[in-house]
Parts: structure tokens; sequence; C-alpha cells
């Protein structure tokens, strides 16, 4: 029973990520569309609603290309990283507070980690991995630079994005992710009390997730793929399923730290049954993320892309001291008030 | 053997099997990403000892930071990589005594040390806090000396990228 819940708790999430990861896919190719004006894939099933499964199937139909002068180990090894890092982030997100069930209290979060924050961000740094290595065993110039790349842009932006969690940290008092999220009751939301923090890392997320604007890694006009160029098949499907996993994932911290988690302020008025409050507040979980994920993919289809020196400089110049700039008022303001 | 115990030699095993291809491999980039594991392994060492922090320290600084670092540098001597590394024996005498000398000095560490043996396993409550505290108030100047030798480094690896900055204005130390 010990190992049943959990064992439980992993495959639904796990599901549940994998099916949105898949169906986000299909938005950001509908709202593209929408966004230039044309249709966007609407035949296979109601609206397209099965094209997800199409693609799928391609992928796995298609013939697995391996470069001649590739490091085979490592070209099989990279999809694999970049997947099970973007999934493993998911174990310490809380996504909802306890909710009862045959008489039991389940928490609704996989593992709650003291310092779950720092798993986080060690987890994150990890995921520059699996396009790095690819980027070097595939053997190309232009997933070498890649590679190259994406490993100084996550680098840059990683200090940026440890630096403004601390800020949240400083509030909660704790590196626990459901403490953070205990403490952002009402209206006390850490984008209301850390809204530098919250820009900051939010940024700092776009460019560890290797989305637009700083999707320099595999920036189609110049360097052809970038990192998963002499990919193919379902190696890189897997890279594509990270991308949108990672893109999740990141939505899922976003919310936790700055936008209350599975809070839902003032709930407590409306005198609803224990049981109903917890499946509103996984509700108003996913909601929040969600909004994220349209917002990462609005921006995809609005912003052109950062041009590499730019970029660094956003990262070093803009990025880094207004983190430490927020970290400092932080400090004098709970010294102080 | 307790589920402990199990753990233990998994990640006892991973970090000895890893260190020995670090230091036997022929292809350097194999022997940076044998690394990765060593690292990882002793990770998982510390977070079996209930030294959370440390744990995911370790994860962040050395394998998220160093060793992108250094895998950074191996690809980009391109060269080095189809080079076989020379791991033949080379100056026995010296080696031995320097082997002897170091096998010694951290033998002595172990028996002297006062280790702080716990009787059961370590409890689940955060180490984050008191290492905080500790930094700030005992152990404060050594800290602060820590940071003092990493600015230096930083200063160090500027001044080393820009030297021939003024030379050549048009090649930019961008990739």
């Amino acid at each position: 029973m010990e190992l049943l819940i959990p064992v439980i708790k992993i495959s639904v999430v796990l599901g549940v990520l994998l099916g949105v990861v898949a169906y986000t896919v299909l938005v950001e190719r509908r709202v593209a569309a929408a966004i230039q004006n044309r249709v966007g894939p609407n035949r296979v099933g109601w609206n397209g609603l099965l094209q997800p499964l199409a693609d799928v199937i391609k992928l796995v139909m298609k013939e697995d290309i391996v470069p001649k002068q590739a490091n085979r180990f490592i070209h099989d090894l990279a999809p694999m990283i970049s997947m099970a890092i973007a999934l493993i982030t998911f174990a310490v997100i809380p996504f909802g507070d306890s909710i009862t069930l045959f008489g039991q209290a389940i928490k609704l979060q996989i593992a709650s980690v003291n310092i779950g924050i720092l798993y986080i961000l060690a987890m994150t740094s990890l995921g520059v991995y699996g396009i790095t290595l690819s980027g070097w065993s595939s053997n190309s110039k232009y997933s070498l630079l890649g590679g190259l790349r994406s490993s100084a842009q996550m680098l840059s932006y990683e200090l940026a994005m440890g630096l403004s969690v601390i800020g949240v940290v400083m509030i909660a008092g704790s590196l626990e992710l459901d403490k953070i999220v205990q403490t952002q009751h009402g209206w006390m939301w850490n984008i209301l009390l850390q809204p530098v923090g919250f820009v900051t890392f939010v940024v700092a997320s776009f460019a560890e997730t290797n989305r637009h604007p700083f999707d320099l890694p595999e920036a189609e006009p110049e360097l052809v793929g970038g990192y998963h160029t002499e990919y193919s098949g379902l190696k890189f499907g897997l890279f594509f399923l990270a991308e949108y996993t990672n893109m999740v994932t990141s939505s899922a911290v976003i919310t936790t730290l700055f936008l209350g988690g599975w809070q839902i302020p003032y709930i407590g008025l409306a005198g609803l049954p224990a049981f109903w409050v917890s499946i509103l507040q996984v509700l108003a979980f996913c909601v929040k993320v969600y909004l994220l994920v349209l917002f990462f993919i609005i921006i995809r289809w609005t912003i052109p892309r950062f041009r590499y020196d730019q970029l660094m400089n956003l990262g070093w110049k803009v990025m880094l001291p207004l983190s430490v700039l927020n970290l400092l008022v932080t400090g004098l303001v709970i010294l102080y008030l | 053997m307790s589920l402990f115990d199990i753990a233990f030699y998994f990640f006892a095993l991973i970090t000895v099997a890893s260190a020995a291809l670090v230091v036997f491999s022929r292809n350097i980039i194999y022997s940076a990403f044998a690394l990765l594991f060593t690292f990882f392994g002793v990770a998982g060492l510390y977070a079996l000892l209930g030294a959370d922090f440390v744990a995911v320290a370790q994860l962040l600084i050395y394998v998220g930071g160093i060793l992108v670092l250094l895998l950074f540098g191996v690809m980009l001597t391109t060269k080095l990589v189809s080079v076989d590394m020379k791991t033949g024996t080379l100056q026995a005498l010296p080696a031995t005594l320097l082997f002897a000398a170091v096998a010694g000095a951290l033998s002595g560490v172990y028996i002297i040390t006062d280790w702080n043996v716990l009787a059961g396993a370590p409890d689940a409550a955060t180490t984050a806090v008191t290492i905080g505290d500790m930094f700030l108030t005992t152990w404060l100047l050594p800290f602060e000396i820590a940071s003092v030798v990493l600015l230096v480094a930083l200063v160090g690896a500027a001044m080393i990228a820009r030297r021939d900055a003024r030379s050549k204005p048009t090649q930019q130390a961008a990739l």
C-alpha cells in the first residue's frame, strides 16, 4: 500500500503530462496558423484532434538514420537524456493540496523534497547535456555549433534564474515547494511581491527551454536544424517532445513559484466541502499552467529571434544585475519591514 | 542486506567504476563523459548520508556547471578528440612516492578525524538551514576567502580571454 500510492501518482502524472505535451504540439500549430492567418492541421479527426496520434505513428515508422562518422552510443543516448530530464523535474511540483480518498489523506505531489527548488535548478542544469552531447556526437558542424550555443546560453541564463528564485525563497523561508505554495495564500502571490523576480525568471525560463526568442541552438536560417540536424525518426521525436515537456514543466515551475501554485484566493469563504476544494485547486493549477503554455506559444509567433551577441548581452548585462538588485531590495525589505 | 546497503553499494559501484573509466579511457570525450557518472554517484552517496543540500550542490555545480565547461573545452579542441591518450606507465618511482604520500595523508585524515557517527538512519530534516547559519557565523571568514579566490579566477579568465581583443577588434569573443 505504501508503494502503491506513489506508483499510482507517478502513472497518473506521467500519463497526463505526456497527453498534454502531445496536444500542446497541436495547439502550437493551430495557434501559429491563427496568428499567420492560415488554417493549420484540421484533417485528421474532428478539427485535427487526432493529429498528434498521426504524428507519432509517422515518427515511429520513419527510418532511424545515424551519420557514418557519428558516435553511435552517445548519439542514441542524447535524446533519452533530454526527455528523461524534462520529465524528472515534474516529480517535485505540488499540483494540489492533500485530498482525502477512501479515508486516506493523499498529498498531491509525487515527492516532497526538502530542497525542492534546488532539485529543480539542478535538473535544469542537467538538461544541457542532452543537447550538447547530441550536437557533438552527430559529427556535423551545424549540430556542434547548435550544441555549443545551447550550452553557453543555458549556463548564462542559469545564473539569473537561480538568483531570481532566491527572492522567493527568502519570502517563503523554505526551499520546499509545497511550503512556498502555502505561503502564497490570499492575494499574496509572489508575482505581486516579486514582480522583478517574476520577469527575470520567466525570461530565463524561455532561454532555458530554448524557446523563441532564444531558440538560437536550432536557428533554421543559420544552423539548418541545430543540434538535431542529424536526427530522424523516433529519436528526433524524443527531442521534439522534450522541448514541449520542458515548456509545460517550466510553466508548472513558474506557476508554483510566482502564481500561487494550486491556490485559489479566498476559496475558504465559499464554504465548499474539502473534497471539492481540492479538486478545484488541482483544476486551478492546470488552468494557470496552460495559460502560461499559451503565453510561451504566442510569444514564439510574435517576437523575432535574438542575435547571438544580443542574447549574451541581455543575459549578462541586464538579467544578472537586475536579479542581483532584486535580491538586495528583497533583503532590505524583509530586514526593515 | 538492507535497502540502504543496496543503495550504498549501487552508488559506490557507479562512482568507482566510472572513476576508473575516467583514468583508463583512451578517448578524452569518454573520460569527460564518465566523470559525469562519478559526480552523479558521489551525489547519490551524499543524499544517502542525509546531506541533501550538499548532494544537490554537487549536481548543480559539478555536473551542471564545471563538467559542461569541461565538455565544452573538449569539443572545441576537436583535434584532441581523435588523439589517443597515453595510459602507459611513466616515471614509476616518483609516481609510487606521490601515491604513497597521498594515500597516507588520506588514511591519516580518515583515522584522526572524529567522525559524527549516527546510530540510525539520518533524519529527514533539511540541512540547508544549519549550513547557511554556519556559513554566515562560525565559518564566515573561510567562506568569504573562498569567494575572493573565485573572484580572482573570474578576473584572470576575463584577462586571458580579452588579451588580444585590442589588436584584433573584429574578432568577437562570442561564438
